[in-house]
């Protein structure tokens, strides 16, 4: 399949910026005194009918989930019913924060929906709040944080896998931990000697995600808690690959102690062009008292009521987090149920499985499950570009490292075998492409590829630093 | 083998991948030792789309239908229904952040347009393509102050957002930084106490205007120009709506200004919002965050791109900027799509209804016994305190009985919001004030 993107131009430009359509000062005339106000404000003033054109265009230069397949490692870019969207935007969930007790069906909502990923992740309790996974994970830490320091136990270092996303180590540096990097075995698995050697009485937690990165499952993760908690560390679960799992294990019948969970990953809710998520943070009994202020509970009346846990780390956010990706979160779970979720998880490893035989690359870890990592032998970034002219987004490429040139693959369970094959396709053009052609790849996308160097270097932000006309 | 209903495969195709694979079953592909299988359920039975629709509605009519007069940093504004047909445009919605830009040009130029248009509100020169809420911003410019500057102590007005605060003391903790308030006068800073404060180990002063308690701040330039003494970053915030009126921040010595964008694009999200950061340009490999530039494509022509990426998390790990991967870009997005549809004109025209809505409605608040609003005298923008005689909690408890929704400042002061959300609402509230107060 070949895959020619929508390329909207006006005299060489893409569809023009709204300031290059029109660009109008009105003077600014308020109650308020002249020293607290500007004199004018200059933006582009246009209809309606304009508007609604510029940003569809800008839709059709853009490839989404139903564009084609996705298969981003790392990411789950599965399907988002577009219900969810219609119940995210009832009037009855449009609601001000500082509500509660006149908001018992949000509550409930919250409430059902922490049950649900107490049940999916095995885990004793659920705080909502952190709005991303890199902020469940970093509430995750400041947990770790409080609970050591609540035994008079000060611990600096978190120690991560050298396959870990990089949110691990930036959670880890912004709480304040140094960072131990720990090499992976021959098999691509934590390596239980290397570990043992980096943990020690400074370890306030292992991070780790299973399957891991390369879609392997850590067999030893029994074994992998047990040294870890010998050495008195928590063990922490990245939920990135939580679609491998669902229904077959869960971390915390792993030795895991904190977890977060990605809504928008493995919940379907949408990835907005890089956002909203969220990034749930779930714990083990011992910990319940240290999750984020204000969390749900039963009133013990029927009702539900905000309380702050006695030992709480405080706030991640500014309120309760990304409230409309809970709902989507909670109307997927309803929707699909045990019976959907688990054939979710059945369908995504029988897929990332089957994908694997029909591409051309070898993937050097098995079994894998939910995603695999492939080695392009070649710059994995190039063939990336390759497949985009084949009517298909690329795999996550280059990470981790321990595969050469590494082609991150997850398709997840949407792709059904046609769609798998159009993705084989992809893969085999970019496998068979000389490297002049690859080099000139790709030419059927709204933009050629962009000279990043330039965009570094001469950084252009904002329209004012365009030597434009308005 | 189970079934969902967003899966394309029949049992055909599962027998003939199997086969490709060389396994006899799913579970086969599983590898996972028995002592961990999960044997138990997940408790939840799986729900025709309507079946869930009627369920999560039905949850959600639990809410009671009341009117909100309550702001507190989450405001709602009127949204025009074409934002949503946009916004919803699924290229749009279900898109990953940029790593491929040549097939992302859509979002990325609509991001660009967002970063833009934060630099003309603020008139400073770099703006991230969105952080998670204005709490995070604010915490993410205290870090920032950390890495450009040398001290311990953020100062920020004693009566902030709790929440915000919060989320401010966690961010900051992890670098040994220290958050300490100032005091306040009447809604605004207290210049001479704040002067008092300030020292060489200050590396960051934060100010807001409008302030919680929507009082627009008057003397802005003089304690921009205290930070600027003991050279600690200086920022301010404020959000889409109040800047289209308030003098630009750039003007009165802010170095960095965050809050919520979402106040244009999206109505009440119970507290989910758009955090923004705008900082001057000497900062910008500082920044916390996607950041969209422009750049020429292979056939010259101009194209957007994720830029400065050695910044973030994914390529600098533990030394990058910020932890942020997953950002509130569709948010950002409708933000954009609104901002656009008012344009300057209606900006401007809806900053100042903000400005003489809460000025009608505490004078009327006023003539009630036993109300003083505004409960001191200062410019308000979208809301304005009102004291009571008596126990605030329990006069807002009154209120929603009789289905109004206002917020308590503290002991006996409320906090009223009023945007053209719920202007026509207002007789009624009056009119349950005077029944309540009387």
């Amino acid at each position: 399949m070949t895959y020619d993107q929508a390329r909207w131009t006006r005299d060489g430009v893409f569809e023009p910026l709204t300031v290059e359509k029109d660009s109008t000062e009105v003077e600014v005339e308020s109650a308020l005194p002249d020293d607290l106000t500007r004199d004018k404000l200059e933006l582009p003033e246009l209809s309606e009918p304009e508007v609604a054109g510029h940003y569809i265009r800008l839709s059709q230069m853009n490839y989404g989930v139903e564009s084609g397949p996705y298969p981003l490692g790392s990411c789950t870019m599965k399907y988002n019913p577009p219900f969810t969207e219609d119940l995210a935007g009832l009037e009855s969930a449009a609601v001000h924060p500082e509500r509660e007790e006149s908001v018992q069906g949000t509550l409930a909502l919250m409430h059902g929906l922490q049950r649900h990923l107490e049940v999916i992740g095995g885990v004793d309790a659920v705080s909502l709040q952190p709005p991303a996974g890199a902020a469940g994970e970093y509430a995750g830490l400041l947990i770790a944080r409080s609970y050591h320091e609540s035994r008079g136990d000060e611990r600096g270092e978190v120690v991560v896998p050298d396959t870990a996303h990089g949110t691990n180590f930036a959670s880890a540096a912004m709480a304040g931990f140094s960072v131990v990097k720990v090499p992976s075995g021959d098999d691509g698995r934590v390596d239980l000697d290397a570990l043992e050697a980096a943990v020690g009485e400074d370890t306030a937690a292992f991070m780790v995600t299973n399957p891991n990165t390369l879609g392997v499952f850590e067999r030893e993760i029994t074994e992998v808690a047990e040294v870890v908690h010998d050495a008195g560390g928590l063990m922490y679960y990245d939920g990135a690959n939580l679609n491998a799992l669902l229904g077959q294990a869960r971390p915390g019948d792993m030795g895991f102690d904190v977890m977060h969970f990605n809504l928008h990953k493995t919940f379907a809710t949408p990835h907005g062009g890089g956002g909203p998520g969220a990034g749930p943070v779930g714990v083990v009994e011992e910990l319940a008292g240290y999750l984020p202020e204000p969390h749900v509970r039963e009133d013990g009346d029927g009702g539900f009521e905000l309380y702050r846990p006695e030992d709480s780390i405080g706030k991640v956010h500014g309120f309760h987090g990304n409230w409309l990706a809970l709902v989507k979160a909670y109307a997927y779970i309803e929707r699909l149920g045990e019976e959907g979720l688990c054939s979710a998880s059945e369908m995504a490893v029988l897929n990332a499985n089957y994908l694997a035989e029909r591409i051309p690359f070898e993937v050097p870890y098995s079994p894998f499950h939910h995603e695999f990592v492939a080695s392009a032998e070649r710059d994995a970034a190039e063939v990336a570009k390759k497949m985009l002219d084949h009517g298909v987004h690329p795999p996550t490429t280059k990470w981790p490292e321990i595969v050469d040139e590494a082609l991150m693959t997850e398709p997840t369970e949407v792709e059904g075998v046609d769609g798998l094959e159009v993705l084989a396709e992809a893969f085999h053009a970019a496998a068979e492409a000389d490297d002049e052609d690859l080099a000139e790849s790709p030419q059927r996308t709204t933009s050629r590829r962009i000279d990043q160097v330039k965009a570094a270097r001469e950084p252009v932000l904002s329209w004012r630093d365009l030597d434009i006309e308005k | 083998m189970t079934e969902s209903p967003y899966t394309p495969h029949s049992r055909e195709d599962v027998e003939q991948m199997l086969g490709e694979v060389g396994v006899a079953s799913v579970e086969e592909l599983f590898d996972v030792p028995q002592e961990l299988r999960y044997e138990g359920g997940f408790d939840v039975e799986a729900k025709s789309e309507k079946e869930t629709v009627e369920h999560v509605s039905k949850l959600l009519e639990e809410n009671d239908d009341v009117v909100e007069f309550v702001g507190g940093g989450h405001y709602s504004h009127y949204v025009p229904s074409v934002v949503d047909h946009l916004a919803d445009r699924s290229e749009f919605l279900t898109s990953y952040t940029q790593y491929q830009p040549e097939v992302s040009q859509g979002f990325l130029q609509a991001l660009f347009e967002y970063q833009s248009l934060l630099v003309e509100l603020t008139g400073l020169e770099v703006a991230n393509a969105s952080v998670y809420d204005a709490a995070s911003a604010l915490g993410e410019a205290a870090l920032m102050a950390a890495r450009v500057e040398s001290g311990s102590r953020v100062l920020v007005p004693d009566d902030l957002y709790r929440g915000r605060r919060s989320v401010l003391e966690n961010y900051v903790e992890g670098a040994g930084l220290n958050v300490e308030g100032y005091p306040t006068e009447r809604g605004n800073a207290d210049v001479d106490a704040l002067e008092e404060l300030v020292d060489d180990d200050v590396v960051f002063v934060y100010l807001e205007s409008p302030n919680r308690c929507g009082a627009v701040e008057e003397r802005a330039s003089e304690v921009g120009g205290l930070s600027d003494d003991v050279d600690a970053v200086f920022c301010v915030g404020s959000d889409p709506v109040a800047l289209a009126l308030l003098e630009p921040p750039a003007a009165v010595g802010a170095d960095v200004v965050v809050d919520d964008a979402s106040v244009l694009g999206v109505s009440a999200a119970y507290g989910m919002g758009c955090g923004f950061y705008v900082t001057r340009e000497e900062y910008v490999r500082q920044v916390p965050g996607h950041l969209v530039g422009a750049a020429p494509d292979a056939d010259g022509r101009r194209a957007y791109t994720l830029t400065l990426q050695t910044r973030e998390q994914h390529i600098r790990r533990e030394r990058a900027t910020s932890n942020i991967c997953t950002n509130q870009a569709w948010m950002a997005l409708r933000a954009a799509i609104h901002a656009s549809l008012l344009g300057p004109e209606g900006l401007v025209d809806l900053a100042e209804r903000c400005v003489e809505l809460p000025h009608d409605v505490a004078s009327r608040f006023d003539e009630v016994d036993g109300v003083t609003a505004p409960a001191f005298d200062r410019y308000y923008f979208r809301e304005f305190v009102a004291e009571v005689d008596g126990d605030a909690e329990k006069v807002a408890g009154d209120l929603l009985e009789r289905g109004y929704v206002v917020g308590v400042d503290s002991g006996s002061r409320l906090r009223v919001c009023v945007t053209e959300v719920n202007e026509d609402e207002v007789d009624g509230l009056v009119d349950a004030l005077e029944e309540v107060m009387g």
